[in-house]
């Protein structure tokens, strides 16, 4: 059913969205408390930030298959 | 420092450059966002020259509504034909096909095809097979005889389709592409006393970075150098596709990366090189792991499946990445088609300038990730070991 996939694919928003909110909160507080790193920590948040939204991107290709 | 150019002073031709780029920088950022409607534009208008032959199979009904679904499957898949289109030129290259079937080698044009993609028209070559095409999928056409709908993976009813698709040729593009722009950088070398010219000062804090940040703390000062060309080849390759998905207009705008079969095989370069310098360490964790034997039997088919699950999350990831990108991009222009009427476009003009953004960060991000995560598989493969000793500590 169309609309399933559309749920699933929904629910993997969810998941990527807490969890690249609660990295982009850590790294904030980070660069807040010694912003000299504030470099390394921005690259260490993107990486955390695109390897998470992989994870829920499998739910969506799942769904695309449906 | 220059002193500040009297225009009066100037002859004809030159008063009139002076005045043209005062403008320019003047207005930059009006120029820029009208230049951004205008490629928005040429996006719409390019889709707009595809609705003559969708709204005729869509008359049928009464108000089926848009079929959104369909427009998105049209132009992100694959294709045996090369649609050119720019505002007001609309060209369909036929693409030569390819085919090895078990009679032997098969090729002609796809114009036999006639644009059929509903399995009607059968094609017969000069060795006797029949070839229909369904979904630009090319199937013998005696294999699919009751049910409509064969399934990509029945390979016993497709033959092997070697064709030059327009994934193809946009992949000989990137090659071309690719080719232009590092050989003007290495141009730039020419003379080593100097600082490098041109393009190569552009790109080489590029190439610095993937070196100081990405292969050396990975893989290790001294073995980093044997695998820099892979990891900048697939570096820019992946950019470079990324970003020409991301241009509407021809001889851009094709979906490279965003195809799972490019991605298959970017990710399988990354496990041959990974697995062909394993060391005699990293064979000894995956069949060997330091652990009671007792764990064994569970730890070692693990550890040879995380072999294989790696390149297949960088497959999945850079394809879903992309493709959904894409997807959302197309979606929202079909926002006025769905709407049908145009007081849509400002707002769909609006989401897909700022979608954009995101998706150029995107490309840059995902060519990154890929690049740093084959370098840290990389690494593990070739990491020579500390004393045992230094792991109890942890």
């Amino acid at each position: 059913m169309g609309s399933l996939a559309g749920i699933g694919a929904g629910l993997a928003a969810i998941g990527a969205g807490i969890g690249i909110g609660k990295i982009g909160a850590s790294a904030t507080e980070a660069m807040a408390r010694q912003p000299e790193f504030a470099g390394k920590i921005q690259t260490a948040m993107l990486i955390a930030a695109a390897l998470v939204e992989g994870v829920a991107l499998f739910a969506v290709v799942v769904a695309m298959i449906k | 420092m220059c002193e500040k150019i009297n225009p009066s002073r100037l002859c004809f031709i030159n008063k009139k450059v002076y005045f043209c780029t005062e403008f320019l920088i003047m207005h930059m950022k009006k120029i820029f966002i009208l230049a951004w409607l205008i490629l928005v534009w040429g996006n719409v208008s390019a889709q707009h020259g595809h609705e003559p032959d969708k709204s005729g199979e869509h008359t049928e009904k009464q108000e089926e509504g848009f079929d959104t679904g369909k427009l998105v499957a049209h132009h992100l898949s694959d294709s045996h034909d090369y649609l050119f289109e720019l505002p007001f030129i609309h060209k369909t290259i036929h693409l030569p096909v390819i085919l090895w079937t078990d009679k032997g080698l098969s090729v002609f044009s796809s114009k036999a095809f006639q644009g059929d993609n509903e399995g009607r028209v059968v094609v017969t070559d000069d060795k006797g097979n029949k070839f229909v095409r369904i979904h630009e999928v090319i199937y013998y056409a005696d294999k699919v005889g009751g049910h409509d709908h064969p399934s990509v993976f029945d390979f016993d009813s497709r033959p092997l389709d070697f064709s030059i698709t327009r994934n193809v040729v946009a992949i000989f593009f990137v090659f071309v592409l690719l080719f232009v722009v590092l050989y003007y950088t290495v141009k730039g070398y020419n003379n080593p006393k100097k600082l490098p010219k041109g393009l190569a000062s552009f790109l080489e804090p590029i190439i610095i970075f993937i070196r100081d940040d990405v292969a050396i703390p990975n893989i290790g000062k001294d073995k980093y150098e044997k695998y820099m060309p892979y990891l900048l080849t697939v570096f820019f390759f992946i950019l470079f596709s990324n970003l020409i998905g991301l241009i509407p207009f021809a001889p851009f705008g094709h979906n490279i990366t965003g195809n799972i079969l490019v991605t298959f095989v970017l990710a399988t370069f990354t496990f041959i090189i990974t697995t062909l310098s394993g060391n005699k360490h990293y064979w000894k964790h995956i069949l060997a792991p330091d652990v009671p034997k007792a764990l064994w039997p569970i730890m070692v088919p693990i550890e040879i499946l995380g072999m294989f699950t790696k390149p297949f999350a960088l497959m999945v990831r850079l394809f879903a990445n992309i493709l959904a990108g894409h997807t959302i991009i197309i979606s929202l222009v079909a926002l006025i088609f769905i709407f049908g009427s145009l007081a849509v476009s400002p707002v769909s003009a609006f989401f897909v300038i700022f979608m954009s953004f995101i998706e150029l960060m995107v490309a840059f991000i995902q060519a990154y990730i890929f690049t740093i995560l084959s370098a840290l598989f990389i690494g593990l493969a070739v990491e020579e070991h500390e004393e045992h000793a230094h792991e109890t500590s942890h």
